[in-house]
């Protein structure tokens, strides 16, 4: 099936492939008689050979074969030579069905089902695997059968190590060896076994890998291992708190829903209906066992003794990098404004947990100040305005998130053989810097070095030359352009959240609604969302004029409350599944999309509902209007977990009157659409 | 770069292909049938997928087909490649999947197939291909797709299934056949289906995964399974809806990858080839047209990256209760 000429076929080679096929025709019939009559006489079991040297690929010989020797082995007296003798002639069958074709699954298997016997010799099979790998030293089948014959020997970790050492030496090419490389390498590293620690290691493996990427830099075969390399320099196996809002030190207004006239200009002010306002904890990993077991509150605010923490992730998920509690703050009515402080402390027990297993072990803790104001009136619901109403912010540091680098990242975590190693590798990638790796892999380097740098004075120094080399790598290799693009967005978001000074620039208020803290980023050619651990305070969001598809990352972002998407490339309502998390959201702009123009959804499987068996709630507009909810299936799962009083969903195709009647259905509470109230 | 247009690069002989699918399928003692005769149920879902892509699903005859599909089903309820084989996870999947095509799956004791399937999970979460053990992500797509298919995903651990498939995750944010594999296109689609039907792609490291899977398209627009290996239409599919499920499609250049499918096509006799000038076959046929729909190439219906079925079919079983 691969890699045959197409050819027109002569008359001698289909008269041919005629008289083939009635004999294989023929042997197969007569193959199934003994099959299904369960023959197993030495006749029949050599057609079976016969078959399987003409086609290794008919499984059901193989089957057969099976059942062939359990029945040999039941008929003579558990003579070890015996049982030898009709194991090893499955094992020479099997050589020469994998010279007919090397990668026959059916060949393969049954190779393994004869070793598991335990009667066979393993010795021979390491040579045999040779073989291969000399034919082929890419074939997967000979790799995992090698593995299989490695855990069945005992053989140990390092001698395989040096065994992909050989492979690589005789040929830096080979994937495969790279692959298994790595998975020893790791499990040697985990166990911390002699003489393996990563601040020797590394540094030793980055000089092997240098030699394949540099010998020929278009040869992937060395580029996903060196990535590799730089993740295990780069990432701390422990659970770090990235940020936290509120962040230490700052201060917040929280009031009802009546919201304060008049508010302080200077201090982030939160309005809520239900007299409670999230705590956010951003980890720099995904954790589990964040409660109120693990993360203490210290506060006179009453009933916050016992907060749930919930993982903002889909719901088959019990970790996640961000974990948020619902502070309460009205406790009795009415209440006078009043000052609390609030302490938060994790670390101190036990509990958080990394996916991979790590313990959030550094105790941390933050304070903020809470001032409690409570309203006696009714909310005005007014229309917001993206336009008008906005008043540029010089935001404090302190009000911000954890923009300058937590001591937390400093703390004991071997700082100084990762910085080296970075700093090496750059000097090294300099020197490749007009090939496409050479570029790609100093920017993530150069990336990885600004993640290090704690001194505020040098920190923001290479994202110039990070997005030069993306702009650089977008012309040398257009045909990942959009990869390239989506990292300069990264990058560019990095370096505007890098200082207080930068972010202000985008920093505004909105008086149109309580000087809402509103974070203007339109019209920035932004194609990926970034950097939202540091922009967890924000509670306006204009991304309007930018080329996004998705909202991917916004979920952490617990106190939007408004959020303009208008004039992006939005393709579908599933693409804004990370929106069902943010549950203060009340404005959302998605006009001038491109909602309904596709055939093709991207975001199918990352957005919950029954088409990955993440959410079969029915309700009545469901039972009501299947044929619509089928129609806008991803429209109505959405909506339908949003307390929107505002939508914008002019200018795409899904809009008209079919879909506008039906968004109202399913948002019943949505007080403006497409700016007008519905039912004028 | 956005969809593909079949004005700047050559067309899809849609036609072409069709009757090379219909002659194809009476070919039954061609020397190519009889050797892919243990497979012909996969072939039958290949062939059949592609029609009704191309919306000519009504040129077969139905009932011929489902009752040929009957013929092979096992008393132990797993469906064989063709009549008097041995049933097998593999052809199970593709039997109900044609079921599915044709609105038929009404007709089979959902039970009794459901149940050959389940009966195939390993302790560790893992699947068999049928009864004699061989253990692969595969088998584990295939389970998860079938059941799911037939809404008796209940019938399995589910939590356990993907804690294996997770297992077989590689540091280069690919997925193998068993722990400790080398990444491969093929398995990729596999496993990540199978974590997408379960709704379980938290799993993935997309960004690394992605990057992995852009860097599968080659300087001719076609695309590989592993690295520093040759393009095949084939991974058009494995590569592609790879890439859909996790939305990182954009990260490779569609209109290239579509002129390289529509180059594999032989215009004379119709079919598509694993590469250009190749002999064509119903899986690359298949495969090539799958992928030129996930293009959104003009002229075929949608396909749905996860379960290969038009989404059509997909939705309709879905939101149905």
């Amino acid at each position: 099936m691969h890699g045959r000429p197409r050819k027109a076929s002569k008359p001698e080679d289909e008269a041919a492939s005629a008289a083939k096929a009635v004999k294989l025709r023929s042997l197969q019939s007569q193959f199934m008689t003994y099959h299904h009559e369960k023959i197993y006489t030495k006749e029949a079991i050599e057609l079976s050979t016969k078959l399987l040297e003409i086609n290794p690929e008919a499984y059901t010989a193989w089957n057969y074969r099976k059942l062939a020797v359990e029945d040999s082995l039941s008929r003579i007296e558990s003579d070890p030579n015996s049982v030898k003798s009709i194991l090893d002639e499955e094992l020479r069958v099997v050589e020469n069905a994998l010279k007919q074709n090397f990668k026959s699954y059916g060949a393969w298997h049954h190779r393994k089902w004869v070793l598991s016997k335990g009667h066979s010799s393993t010795g021979n099979e390491l040579k045999l695997l040779d073989k291969f790998q000399k034919l082929d030293p890419r074939n997967f089948h000979a790799w995992n059968y090698r593995r299989f014959v490695v855990e069945l020997t005992n053989r140990s970790e390092q001698d395989e190590l040096q065994y992909t050492d050989d492979m690589i030496n005789n040929n830096f090419s080979n994937y495969s060896a790279w692959h298994n490389r790595s998975v020893l390498l790791s499990s040697l590293l985990a166990n911390r076994v002699d003489g393996f620690i990563p601040e020797k290691k590394i540094p030793d493996e980055y000089e092997i890998v240098h030699q394949a990427i540099f010998t020929d830099p278009d040869d992937q075969s060395g580029w996903f291992y060196h990535l590799w390399l730089l993740a295990q320099t780069v990432n701390v196996e422990s659970p770090l708190l990235t940020s936290s809002w509120p962040s230490h030190g700052s201060s917040v207004i929280l009031s009802g829903a009546g919201c304060l006239i008049g508010s302080p200009f200077n201090v982030i002010t939160f309005c809520s209906e239900t007299g409670s306002v999230p705590l956010i904890l951003y980890f720099d990993q995904a954790v589990g066992g964040v409660s109120s077991l693990t993360v203490t509150i210290d506060s006179e605010l009453k009933g916050n003794e016992n907060l749930v923490w919930e993982p903002i992730s889909n719901k088959s998920s019990q970790v996640s990098c961000v974990w948020v509690a619902r502070l309460k703050y009205l406790i009795s009515e009415p209440c006078e404004s009043k000052e609390y402080k609030v302490k938060v402390r994790l670390g101190n027990s036990p509990g958080i947990i990394s996916s991979r297993g790590f313990n959030f072990s550094t105790p941390y803790e933050f304070v903020f100040t809470a001032h409690v104001h409570d309203t006696a009136k009714d909310s005005q619901e007014r229309i917001v305005s993206w336009t008008d109403g906005f008043e540029l912010w010089n935001a404090q540091s302190k009000d911000l998130n954890s923009l300058a680098t937590s001591d937390q990242l400093n703390a004991g975590i071997d700082l100084k053989w990762r910085q080296a190693a970075i700093d090496s590798e750059i000097e090294c990638f300099r020197l490749l810097a007009d090939s496409k790796i050479g570029k790609l892999t100093l920017a993530r380097l150069l990336m990885a070095s600004e993640a290090m740098m704690s001194d505020a004075v040098v920190k923001g120094v290479h994202y110039e030359e990070i997005l030069q080399l993306y702009n650089d790598l977008m012309a040398l290799d257009s045909s990942h352009h959009h990869y390239y693009k989506d990292e300069h967005s990264v990058a560019f978001l990095h370096k505007v959240t890098s200082s207080s000074e930068s972010l202000s620039r985008y920093l505004f208020r909105y008086r149109g609604m309580n000087n809402l803290v509103c974070l203007r980023l339109n019209k920035l050619s932004l194609s990926r969302i970034a950097s939202v651990e540091k922009l967890l305070f924000v509670q306006m969001l204009d991304l309007s004029h930018n080329e996004l598809h998705s909202t991917e990352g916004l979920e952490a972002m617990q106190l939007l409350s408004c959020l303009n998407l208008s004039h992006n490339r939005i393709r579908n309502f599933s693409a804004l599944d990370s929106l069902r998390h943010v549950k203060q959201l009340k404005v959302l702009d998605v006009s001038h999309n491109h909602i309904g123009k596709h055939s093709v959804d991207t975001t199918r499987y990352l957005c919950s509902s029954p088409l990955s068996n993440s959410d079969w709630s029915q309700d009545d507009v469901r039972r009501q209007n299947p044929g619509l909810v089928t129609k806008y299936w991803d429209a109505y799962f959405v909506l339908r977990d949003l307390n929107l009083k505002q939508l914008d969903i002019a200018g795409n195709e899904i809009a008209g009157d079919e879909f506008n009647s039906f968004v109202l259905q399913v948002v019943p509470k949505l007080v403006w659409l497409n700016g007008q109230k519905p039912g004028n | 770069m956005s969809s593909a247009s079949s004005s700047q690069m050559g067309q899809l002989v849609a036609d072409k292909h069709v009757r090379y699918i219909l002659m194809a399928e009476k070919k039954k003692e061609s020397l190519e049938s009889v050797v892919m005769d243990h497979l012909r149920m996969n072939g039958a879902y290949w062939g059949l997928t592609t029609l009704d892509l191309l919306d000519k699903l009504g040129t077969v005859s139905e009932d011929e087909v489902v009752s040929w599909i009957m013929t092979c089903q096992h008393e132990s309820g797993g469906f064989a490649g063709n009549t008097g084989h041995d049933p097998h996870i593999l052809y199970t999947l593709s039997a109900v999947q044609i079921l599915a095509l044709f609105d038929k799956i009404n007709i089979l004791d959902v039970g009794k197939v459901s149940s050959y399937v389940a009966g195939l999970q390993n302790e560790d979460g893992s699947f068999s291909g049928d009864m004699w053990g061989e253990i692969d992500t595969r088998f584990s797509y295939i389970a998860i797709c079938c059941l799911s298919i037939l809404k008796c995903l209940d019938k399995i651990n589910v939590e356990k299934a993907v804690e294996y498939i997770v297992s077989c995750k590689n540091l280069d944010g690919g997925f193998g056949c068993t722990p400790g594999a080398e990444s491969h296109a093929g398995q990729i689609f596999c496993c990540v289906g199978a974590l997408a039907i379960t709704g379980s792609l938290h799993h993935v490291d997309k960004d690394l995964l992605g990057w992995w899977l852009c860097e599968r398209q080659t300087k001719t627009g076609g695309l590989n399974g592993r690295p520093e290996k040759l393009p095949d239409v084939c991974y058009s599919w494995w590569v592609l809806s790879s890439l859909i499920m996790i939305d990182r499609v954009h990260w490779i250049d569609k209109a290239k990858l579509a002129k390289f499918i529509l180059d594999c096509q032989d215009l004379d006799n119709g079919g598509i080839s694993d590469r250009p000038e190749d002999a064509v076959d119903i899986f690359h046929t298949y495969f090539g047209v799958a992928g030129l729909s996930l293009l959104e190439y003009p002229g075929v219906k949608a396909i749905d990256p996860a379960y290969a079925l038009p989404v059509d079919v997909i939705n309709r079983i879905a939101f149905t209760k």
